[in-house]
């Protein structure tokens, strides 16, 4: 059982606070993603999980052990670094045998621990080489396979799929998945890419400005995104944002168009994102702007109410520019921010 | 201009300058060694080998590098260490340290002598605190031990600082990172020091060391300074050769076999550090 537990985490570098009173707790086994820009903390948070940064205040707990005054390698934990941190000095066998040396295991246990995450990463071949001799998959794939070999109850990674080029990503990342679902451990991954995000993960914690914004599973943020900026971070392309002028009784005027909505005083910002709009009689007036045919479908972009607005549309449809059309949102996907506190209204 | 021949072209005039000034006072000093009587033979070797002061010189400057080379090394590991583990006041701390490299042998060899001399620093202290009666004879031949300690220090004192250079330059260049993971993987400050620092620092102590045997097997000036003649090295008995015997052909032959020891042991450094292929950082 390795729950992790951050208890009212903040984190001050100089006068610059880095992360502000951080409440997670991730489940035994779960894959949780931390998932934000760059300079939102998230790395700082996995670091300081790790034990490689001091938190300001709070605690980490791991496998109900508070470890927050323990060096890393008594926490239970394994890493994979961004930059993979393969040891160039060392071979491959070396590399994912140096964790289990350290600890002093019996050469034997060394080598068939070795020889098995080895198996599984599929580089049994490569142990041999140096990391100069390895391409940057076969690095990331010992970087791996040196944090499982350790079998710990927690294995943190840094956005490890960045430096890789986008097809042997993808690859990775399935592989990733299985692997890790396989070993049982409870993970804590990094990263800026909301599509890795999405895949991975059992949860995702989506961080801004040092803030967990939301934390929940991954449809669930995607079709509730519980602020404006995770509405606007996640999904490609974004969530439209239109603005709604209160007619009182939970109607809205949104783009000269009553719609119905939550009953809120004060003005709302209408949500939609762009595959849940469909062209239709009555709705959303647009003016096209600009078609992007992308193969499966057409993105266009519009101009409602003197908003830009994407939609996404069939690719069969033969759009020019200026063309006018009716958008209908679909009513179970419409969502209202209050844009005083920039939170969902339901 | 063809881009094939630019790297040529842009070498030629280092190159040019290295054969003028390097390769062809080289190529004299060697046809020197081997010229006597008007022939070519091995007669100044016999004769600059076979004098009863060869050898003892020879072991001289061995022991003395000997002595200082592995204190040199051990000191300027353990300064750059620290000095790349400073968050402030990092290059205060570098300058100060390497203020002996801006000193002249002979100028660093006359500052110990001032400590060490019958007047000096070191009696001076020693008869103030009562410790002695009465100044003594420190450098004398007597005390061929401790001449050889004044000698060891002053060159340890000079000469860390060029190691300490090359050394932070080259920690400088390890990512940061192969410590995280090494920490993360459990390695302590000191194994983190003997498994990461030590094997990728192996080029920069390559080249620190390469210097530094090289140039301990050319003391000279520091051991005028403190030893005079108690203390003969390679390097004194060419000096004597060339301006005392006017004996040109025999430095010549010495300074052969100095290069040739210098080679030897740079050869052995190369070998005994080399770095396999596609180990390095």
């Amino acid at each position: 059982m390795a729950e992790i537990q951050i208890k009212n985490v903040a984190k001050a570098f100089g006068s610059y606070t880095a992360l502000h009173d951080i409440n997670l707790t991730i489940a035994d086994q779960e894959f949780m993603v931390l998932l934000g820009a760059s300079g939102c903390g998230k790395t700082t948070l996995l670091r300081i999980v790790a034990g490689l940064e001091t938190a300001t205040t709070g605690e980490v707990w791991i496998g109900g052990r508070r470890v927050d005054h323990l060096p890393p390698k008594d926490r239970g934990i394994a890493m994979v670094f961004q930059n993979y941190a393969v040891f160039p000095h060392l071979t491959v066998f070396e590399n994912i045998g140096f964790g289990l040396r350290m600890k002093k295991l019996p050469e034997a246990e060394v080598k068939r621990r070795v020889e098995r995450t080895a198996t599984l990463m599929h580089i049994e071949q490569l142990l041999g080489r140096y990391s100069g001799e390895l391409s940057g998959g076969q690095r990331q794939r010992v970087a791996v396979a040196r944090a499982l070999a350790m079998e710990p109850d927690v294995i943190l990674m840094d956005e490890p799929l960045s430096n890789l080029d986008a097809l042997l990503r993808l690859e990775m990342r399935a592989e990733l998945k299985g692997v890790l679902a396989e070993s049982k451990t409870t993970a804590i991954y990094v990263t800026h890419d909301q599509v890795e995000a999405m895949s991975l993960a059992d949860r995702i914690s989506v961080m801004h400005q040092g803030r967990i914004v939301q934390a929940d599973k991954p449809v669930a943020i995607y079709r509730n995104p519980a602020a404006e900026f995770v509405a606007g971070f996640i999904g490609n392309p974004p969530m439209n944002f239109l603005p709604a002028d209160p007619r009182g009784d939970g109607k809205w005027m949104v783009a000269g168009q009553v719609i119905d909505g939550p009953t809120h005083s004060g003005a709302l910002k209408f949500a939609i994102r762009p595959e849940d709009v469909k062209l239709g009689d009555h709705g959303l007036p647009a003016t096209v702007r600009l078609v992007e045919p992308l193969g499966a479908h057409l993105l266009v972009t519009c101009d409602v109410g003197g908003t830009l607005f994407r939609a996404v549309l069939d690719s069969d449809l033969s759009l020019k520019l200026g063309d006018t059309l009716t958008l209908t949102p679909q009513g179970d996907r419409q969502r209202w921010f209050d844009p005083a506190t920039t939170l969902a209204v339901a | 201009m063809s881009p094939r021949y630019l790297p040529y072209i842009l070498i030629l005039p280092v190159t040019l300058f290295l054969c003028a000034f390097f390769l062809y006072p080289f190529l004299l000093v060697a046809r020197q060694a081997f010229l006597s009587d008007g022939g070519y033979s091995l007669q100044n070797f016999r004769e600059t080998m076979g004098y009863w002061k060869f050898s003892i010189s020879l072991q001289n400057t061995m022991l003395l590098a000997l002595a200082v080379v592995p204190v040199q090394v051990s000191l300027a590991l353990l300064m750059a260490t620290m000095v790349s583990r400073m968050k402030k006041g990092r290059d205060l701390v570098l300058y100060i340290w390497t203020i002996p490299l801006g000193i002249s042998d002979l100028a660093a060899g006359i500052i110990w002598f001032a400590i060490f001399e019958q007047s000096g620093f070191l009696n001076s202290m020693l008869t103030g605190l009562g410790v002695i009666d009465k100044p003594a004879v420190l450098l004398g031949y007597q005390n061929p031990l401790l001449v050889f300690i004044a000698i060891a220090l002053a060159e340890i004192w000079r000469a860390t600082a060029i190691m300490l250079v090359i050394l932070v330059a080259g920690i400088g260049l390890i990512p940061k990172e192969y410590y995280e993971a090494a920490e993360v993987f459990g390695a302590s400050p000191w194994q983190r020091f003997l498994r990461i620092t030590l094997p990728l620092l192996r080029p920069s102590l390559q080249t620190a060391l390469i210097l530094r045997v090289v140039l301990a097997f050319e003391v000279f000036a520091v051991v005028v300074a403190l030893g005079g003649t108690l203390f003969p090295v390679m390097m004194g008995q060419i000096y004597s050769y060339q301006f005392d015997l006017q004996n040109a052909g025999g430095a010549a032959a010495l300074a052969l076999v100095v290069l040739a020891i210098s080679i030897a042991f740079t050869l052995v450094i190369l070998r005994a550090l080399r770095v396999p292929k596609g180990a390095t950082i």
